[in-house]
């Protein structure tokens, strides 16, 4: 499974990487630290030649250089890519952007709490439900 | 506050199965049935017997429907504006790569098939409940600014 996590928090990225570690099926988390990086992953640009079609993004909102909700529009808006399942993971709980990101097609919305033990779980439910559970889209979409 | 939980399903031993797993999983879930995709939509859209029925926090969907197929309901719902962003789940037997692209293309929030015994119907119930009813962010329910209906 590919993952890539779009996140600038370099605390929220280590914390997500334990979460994921000994899954099995194994995840390859890819990290992109803001907007810009995660298209040029996507699209498969300079030094991400090589870069997988992630299997599901995991998105923050607050993001430098281009914002989440900017990228999410461009990811949905790009017909090479918006196959792939946007989950928004966000400390925002506000009520405009929840609603904002699902009218721009975000399959769901999880807000990052703040608590260690509850932010290690919400990520697994992740794995649980989307990786373990869900059917994906597949590759050549 | 009761979640409203619209399930479209024409097979009622999934559905006799489907009720009991989510009282099971979560009593404080609502579950409302409509049995082909015409009666889904006059459900969403409030219309002749369904004049009040709840907005649906999320709706549960399957593909293969009488009247207007699951393919068709889910087009419909992600094309109006008034019904876009509540979560709709693909629930089928079907596990087609075609389907499941299909529907994500469709803008389905999630495809997931159904179990095959009885026991994992709980599974499942409980799965939903902990991810999509428990975890996730629902779209908040509609502002008065929101009501109006499409026309045309």
């Amino acid at each position: 499974m590919e993952v890539l996590l779009v996140e600038d928090s370099p605390g929220d990225v280590r914390l997500t990487q334990e979460a994921f570690r000994d899954t099995s099926p194994p995840i390859h988390l890819h990290v992109a630290r803001d907007g810009v990086e995660a298209m040029v992953f996507l699209k498969h640009e300079g030094a991400q030649k090589n870069a997988p079609r992630p299997d599901l993004i995991l998105l923050d909102l607050n993001l430098p250089k281009m914002d989440g909700r900017e990228l999410l529009a461009t990811i949905k808006g790009d017909s090479a890519i918006k196959a792939i399942p946007v989950i928004v993971l966000t400390t925002s709980g506000s009520e405009a952007d929840i609603l904002k990101t699902y009218r721009l097609r975000a399959k769901c919305y999880l807000t990052k709490p703040v608590d260690l033990n509850e932010f290690l779980n919400v990520v697994k439910s992740i794995d649980d439900f989307w990786l373990a559970r869900a059917k994906l889209p597949s590759e050549q979409c | 506050m009761p979640i409203e939980v619209l399930l479209v399903d024409d097979s009622l031993g999934d559905v006799r199965l489907t009720q009991g797993a989510f009282r099971e999983a979560n009593p404080l879930v609502h579950l409302d049935v409509a049995a082909d995709g015409l009666e889904a939509m006059a459900f969403l859209r409030h219309e002749g017997a369904h004049a009040n029925a709840p907005r649906p926090d999320l709706i549960l969907l399957d593909l293969n429907l009488p009247k207007m197929d699951g393919r068709e309901v889910l087009a419909h719902i992600k094309d109006d504006s008034a019904l876009k962003t509540i979560p709709t789940v693909i629930l089928t037997t079907s596990d087609a790569e075609a389907d499941i692209l299909k529907s994500y293309q469709l803008q389905a929030n999630c495809y997931l098939t159904k179990p095959m015994e009885l026991e994992t119907f709980e599974n499942l119930a409980k799965s939903i409940n902990d991810f999509w009813l428990t975890k996730v962010k629902l779209p908040p329910q509609r502002k008065t600014h929101e009501t109006g209906r499409r026309s045309g």
